[in-house]
């Protein structure tokens, strides 16, 4: 992590943080920082990215602004989370994709629909597209062959995969932990991200845009991040009943894929929606103006995963199939190839921060004995 | 914009802790309320948005409290801290009611948290506010606003008018213009005189230009003076305060817990002649550190100088401001603008009568000095190991001890020994009748809750009445 103007800011606070203490009830950050005196980069791309940016210490901070120290948290990580992004992304070439990620995420977006469209107009005679349809297996590869999808699908996922798993490791080599992985601290990790504990403001919930606490953001967060998981889950299913068993999509409403998917898509769409709409009532102070764009961007793509998915179930028996196929598969694919260099990243190094953090959690806090 | 132009059956004098259980109790209780906060809202609450914690008694491990605290053992600790100057029964009746507030503060949002460190190991006795005081001022405004609560922000208490021992009418500045008020009882919770060091400077000539307020700029004590000019009982040494040391480079205003340094015990304190004045190592530190502030008000210049060396920098809590630090003991002390050959015959002759003991930083080690006046009679190590670090401290002013005199209903009294009809007091404006000398930590929340619910009650009752 190199040394900017916004660690530089972050380093500042930190210590303030340090000698106060009186945050260390809402979450992992303010234990973690008493375990320093000093901080370096990697230490704050730790602690940033250990941020689950509940807000719970920006309206109990005495030095908040207007106060002359100008204490905000919430901010300084988000800045300094961004800008590890942007550090620690493979290649790094494509580092750059980090800054202003929402026209880079929706130019991507706009880019991919109207790709898949067109490869789709081009594979098609004109006619075929707007040919009247039935829900039968195989239906959906007369629109586009599922040899393009697979190719297509595996090329752009797997790079992602590759990309997002290089970007992992360089923020583990740099900011991760120097102990060794234990089962217990996986476990430990593993529970903080299924659960967002720390979204909980020592369970009492966050400042959503107020002094007042609420769940809401825990909740909908959930909602988002378990239906985007079963929609992955319906997609894992059916690429599992076509490749092992022959089975080809469209499947049945009751069949698992589309079960999974449809109740997965609703809660995708209200955690995104809802998160979206909770942006709207923001209090702009704790928030960084300039990551807004690249944070509502990730929630509109995976809000049209969502819809489109469902459009699609809706639509499939009907002449408007294609199209709506080709929009899907528009975003997916987006999706696909954003996903190393957009929001989404932050899941991971979240989680390789709980991971640190649940490894170093028994060491005691430093300057807490004697005299 | 609150309405100004009504009759409220309670009027609330401040918008720190005691103001607001003061101001909640009485509309919960069916009265209409008007508070009356000095700072600006971003800067509301007071003391009060400095503070974490809260001093209860319990008789049994509670979620946030363990083991047991007992009313005798809380109020020999109060008898010791004061050496007396107190009100036995005013403070065993707080002492009591302190058991029971949990439940209504909670019911009012006020979260606890278990309390885990830099804490002066208080886990026993005192339960804190999860994200400290302002976190609790913040949950007090939002349960007074919602029940209605008429809540003005930048609005000074400028006099109470007392005609025959009773509250006539208060004038207030609102967002700097002049109103009067009218209300059926008041309640002053405006705080102590401390920021005001025009005041202070009466008692302690320009030394006030050396202290340090640690908490809100707003405790100007114009209602305590007003009430105190119009013939309301006094309590309290009026040029006494509670101070500790705090880190010279502190702002004058509003530093809060930051700046407070924790390492005199494990090192050598010197004063702007570069000579010792005090044992660093009397006691542990939670118990002296708040004599300090006075010792250091005491020296010329009001100003002192912590110094240590590299094996005791990891032993206390960092503040907010890094040491200065220095190769040699001669380099620090001109880095600090002390004269070099002064401060390091200072340490020369003190790690000279060092060497007896084990050194132990989590207990009272007995590791004294021999033959050295003042001795160091704990922790006394050689300062030998490089680099060396060093602090300039000064005294910081918590709260003042002055205050008006009240009854065990919270009404205040007059000179004559009678109640004020219609005024009643809560806070730091009257804790001084509890805690008329010494500190005892989570004891102002304590004064202030218990009164603040006192004061509501009695003023809903009377307004009603």
């Amino acid at each position: 992590m190199h040394a900017t103007e916004a660690t530089t800011t972050l380093r500042r606070e930190v210590e303030i943080c340090n000698a106060c203490r009186y945050c260390e009830g809402f979450c992992a950050v303010f234990p973690a920082l008493e375990l320093k005196r000093e901080f370096g980069e990697a230490d704050l791309s730790y602690l940033a990215n250990l941020c689950h940016n509940c807000r719970g210490c920006y309206y109990a901070c005495q030095y908040a602004p207007p106060h002359h120290w100008g204490i905000n948290l919430p901010r300084s990580f988000a800045e300094v989370r961004a800008e590890s992004y942007q550090d620690y992304a493979w290649p790094p070439s494509l580092a750059k994709l980090f800054q202003r990620n929402g026209t880079v995420v929706a130019l991507a977006l706009a880019t991919g629909i109207a790709l898949v469209l067109l490869l789709t107009m081009a594979i098609q005679a004109p006619g075929m597209i707007f040919a009247k349809r039935a829900v039968a297996p195989g239906e959906f590869y007369d629109v586009i062959p599922l040899w393009a999808m697979q190719i297509v699908a595996i090329t752009t996922f797997g790079f992602s995969l590759v990309a997002l798993g290089m970007s992992v490791r360089n923020f583990w080599l740099d900011a991760g932990s120097e102990r060794k992985l234990t089962i217990g601290g996986v476990l430990y990790a593993l529970h903080d991200i299924a659960t967002l504990r720390n979204l909980g403001g020592g369970g009492h919930g966050c400042n959503d845009n107020s002094e007042r606490f609420s769940m809401t953001r825990r909740r909908l967060h959930h909602a988002m991040a378990y239906g985007f998981l079963l929609c992955f889950a319906a997609t894992c299913v059916g690429f599992i009943y076509h490749t092992f068993f022959g089975w080809a999509a469209p499947y049945e409403f009751f069949s698992a894929p589309v079960l999974l998917g449809t109740v997965g898509g609703i809660a995708l769409i209200i955690g995104t929606v809802g998160l979206f709409a909770m942006k709207l009532v923001d209090d702009p102070m704790p928030a960084a103006r300039k990551l807004l764009g690249g944070d509502v961007a990730m929630l509109v793509l995976l809000a049209a995963a969502a819809k489109t998915g469902l459009l699609l179930l809706l639509l499939r028996a009907t002449s408007l199939m294609p199209i709506v196929l080709a929009l899907h598969l528009g975003v997916i694919l987006t999706l696909f190839v954003t996903l190393p260099y957009s929001k989404m990243v932050h899941g991971l190094y979240r989680g390789a921060a709980l991971l640190r953090n649940a490894l170093e959690r028994d060491q005691a806090p430093l300057g807490s004995g004697g005299g | 914009m609150p309405d100004l132009t009504k009759t409220y059956d309670v009027l609330v004098a401040g918008g720190g802790n005691a103001a607001l259980c003061a101001a909640i109790t009485a509309r919960q209780a069916g009265a209409s309320v008007l508070l009356l906060e000095h700072a600006p809202r971003a800067f509301r609450g007071g003391n009060s948005r400095h503070t974490r914690n809260l001093r209860a008694m319990h008789s049994q491990p509670t979620d946030v409290l363990t083991e047991a605290y007992e009313e005798d053992e809380y109020w020999d600790d109060l008898r010791r801290v004061t050496g007396g100057i107190t009100d036995e029964s005013l403070a065993r009746m707080t002492i009591r009611a302190s058991s029971g507030v949990f439940g209504w503060m909670r019911d009012c949002g006020v979260r606890f948290q278990p309390s885990l460190t830099g804490t002066l190991n208080l886990s026993r006795t005192n339960a804190f506010f999860l994200g400290g005081g302002k976190a609790l001022v913040n949950a007090y405004y939002l349960t007074a606003e919602s029940l209605g609560v008429a809540i003005a922000y930048d609005s000074e208490v400028l006099a109470i008018e007392l005609q025959d021992g009773a509250a006539r009418s208060v004038n207030i500045t609102y967002r700097g213009y002049p109103y009067t008020v009218q209300a059926r009882c008041v309640i002053a919770s405006s705080g102590g005189f401390q920021a005001n060091l025009d005041w202070m400077r009466h008692y302690w000539g320009d030394a006030v230009d050396n202290f340090v307020i640690r908490g809100t700029p707003y405790n100007r004590g114009k209602v305590l003076k007003n009430l105190l000019d119009q013939g309301v009982a006094m309590v309290g040494d009026p040029t006494q305060f509670h101070a500790v040391a705090l880190d010279a480079r502190a702002p004058q205003f509003d530093g809060g817990i930051t700046t407070r340094l924790d390492s005199v015990p494990f090192s050598v304190v010197v004063n702007q002649h570069g000579e010792r004045f005090y044992d660093e190592g009397e006691d542990v530190w939670p118990k002296r550190y708040a004599i300090w502030g006075r010792l250091i008000a005491q020296q010329p210049g009001q100003i002192a100088y912590s110094l240590f060396d590299a094996k005791a920098l990891p032993l206390f809590m960092p503040s907010v401001y890094p040491a200065v630090k220095a190769d040699s003991i001669g380099a620090l002390a001109e880095k600090l603008g002390l004269a070099p050959t002064k401060v390091q015959e200072t340490i020369a002759k003190y790690n000279a009568a060092t060497g007896t003991g084990k050194f132990d930083n989590s207990q009272l080690d007995g590791c004294t000095t021999v033959g050295l006046d003042p001795p160091k009679t704990n922790w006394a190590r050689a300062i030998d190991t490089g680099p060396f670090y060093g602090y300039p401290l000064r005294p910081g002013i918590t709260f003042t001890y002055l205050g008006v005199r009240v009854n065990e209903r919270a009404q205040v009294l007059m000179e004559n020994g009678h109640p004020a009809g219609n005024l009643y007091a809560s806070g730091e404006i009257m804790a001084g009748n509890i805690l008329g000398r010494g500190y005892l930590a989570g004891f102002g929340m304590t004064i202030g809750t218990v009164f603040g619910r006192i004061a509501g009650q009695e003023a809903a009752r009377h307004a009603r009445n």
